[in-house]
């Protein structure tokens, strides 16, 4: 039960529960995850494999994956995010109601991965915040468990009745937005170079 | 019969070259306005009845031209032709053969959104890999390996839509 106890043993006896109401929404937001599953690439495979039975995350109440973003709090981003596909990816975010939270799946959507080029967005936290980055290419479905135990975990911490009084849930909601790449012309020069045979006229 | 000799049963051995390919594909050159004429005559009479794909070949580190590359496969002759079209790097524009091969539609729109390739004829010519309103030809050798501006059209759409415009 986490954070909900029952406060002393004449509590228990009465048969009732006295806990903060921020407790009890979160204990409550945490355990029912709604996963809106964006599998982009490989990624996306493993996601399957965490919600079928074998891995099964309806152990930790996460299991419902949706494929409309209005039915969703949990955007998981399974895979490369290419530029042509960002318009797309953030107008899911957008439909998807408060509170709503994202894990970045694998290395592709947290850093753009070994795809180091112009087509692919280098990190989706440029679009959008991200709550856990999961590690991997593509990660083991029991590393992405772990990172939605994170997340419950980071739930755990939030104040919802605080933001609904005071708005605090109208935060910056826009991802970083930097695009700052290193230059990369060793890449560039020397990888040419070497594929390229000067003295044949036909490569094709 | 190979497919030389069978090109050259029907059609002589005038009008294009017979180059050697490093992977031993028979490989000829041709001028870009004799294309549809030689196209349609490996279609209906040398039995290529598929078209492999159409692309491109920057050679602007040596010379400002681009080769552009049709390959073509014959099922029934169980062989392959490539055909080698050098045009202007400037401005590189060849016939369609859409018309002849409705595969080569993906083909050429391909080539067009990677090398800004035009194919007269293929109306509308619009890309197919990169997004709609992109500007520049990424596998072009002038193309840096990190890309031009390559979050300009969805800073632009995220401008619209914080605006309160329908995005």
């Amino acid at each position: 039960m986490g954070s909900l106890k029952p406060v002393g043993p004449a509590a228990q006896d009465a048969g009732f529960l006295a806990t903060k109401a921020d407790a009890l929404v979160n204990w409550g937001r945490k355990n029912s995850l709604w996963p809106m599953p964006l599998g982009l690439s490989c990624c996306g495979i493993e996601l399957m494999a965490m919600i079928g039975p074998k891995f099964d995350i309806s152990r930790f109440g996460a299991e419902a994956a949706r494929f409309s973003p209005r039915q969703c709090d949990l955007l998981i981003v399974a895979g490369t995010l290419t530029w042509k596909m960002a318009q797309a990816a953030r107008t899911i975010y957008d439909q998807m109601p408060d509170p709503k939270w994202v894990i970045a799946m694998g290395v592709c959507s947290s850093s753009g991965g070994m795809y180091d080029s112009y087509a692919v967005v280098q990190g989706i936290d440029m679009l959008m915040p991200v709550d856990v980055y999961v590690p991997g290419c593509p990660p083991r479905p029991d590393a992405v468990i772990d990172a939605i135990l994170k997340l419950q975990k980071k739930i755990e911490r939030e104040s919802p009745i605080r933001d609904l009084t005071q708005g605090r849930n109208e935060g910056d909601e826009s991802g970083t937005g930097v695009f700052d790449m290193p230059p990369n012309d060793a890449v560039a020069t020397s990888r040419i170079g070497t594929f390229l045979d000067a003295d044949s006229e036909e490569l094709a | 019969m190979g497919v030389l000799e069978r090109i050259a049963a029907v059609r002589g051995t005038e009008g294009y070259t017979a180059v050697d390919a490093r992977d031993g594909t028979p490989c000829v050159r041709i001028e870009a306005s004799a294309l549809p004429a030689f196209a349609l005559m490996l279609r209906d009479e040398c039995g290529f009845e598929t078209n492999t794909f159409v692309t491109a070949i920057d050679r602007t580190e040596k010379r400002p031209v681009f080769d552009i590359c049709y390959q073509f496969l014959s099922l029934q002759h169980a062989d392959r032709v490539r055909v080698l079209i050098e045009v202007d790097a400037a401005d590189p524009r060849v016939p369609t053969i859409k018309d002849l091969w409705i595969g080569a539609s993906y083909s050429e729109r391909e080539c067009f959104d990677m090398f800004g390739v035009a194919f007269e004829g293929h109306d509308p010519l619009e890309r197919l890999l990169m997004p709609e309103g992109y500007e520049h030809h990424p596998l072009r050798k002038e193309f840096p390996h990190h890309g031009i501006e390559p979050d300009r059209l969805y800073r632009e759409w995220e401008r619209t839509r914080s605006a309160g415009g329908k995005a």
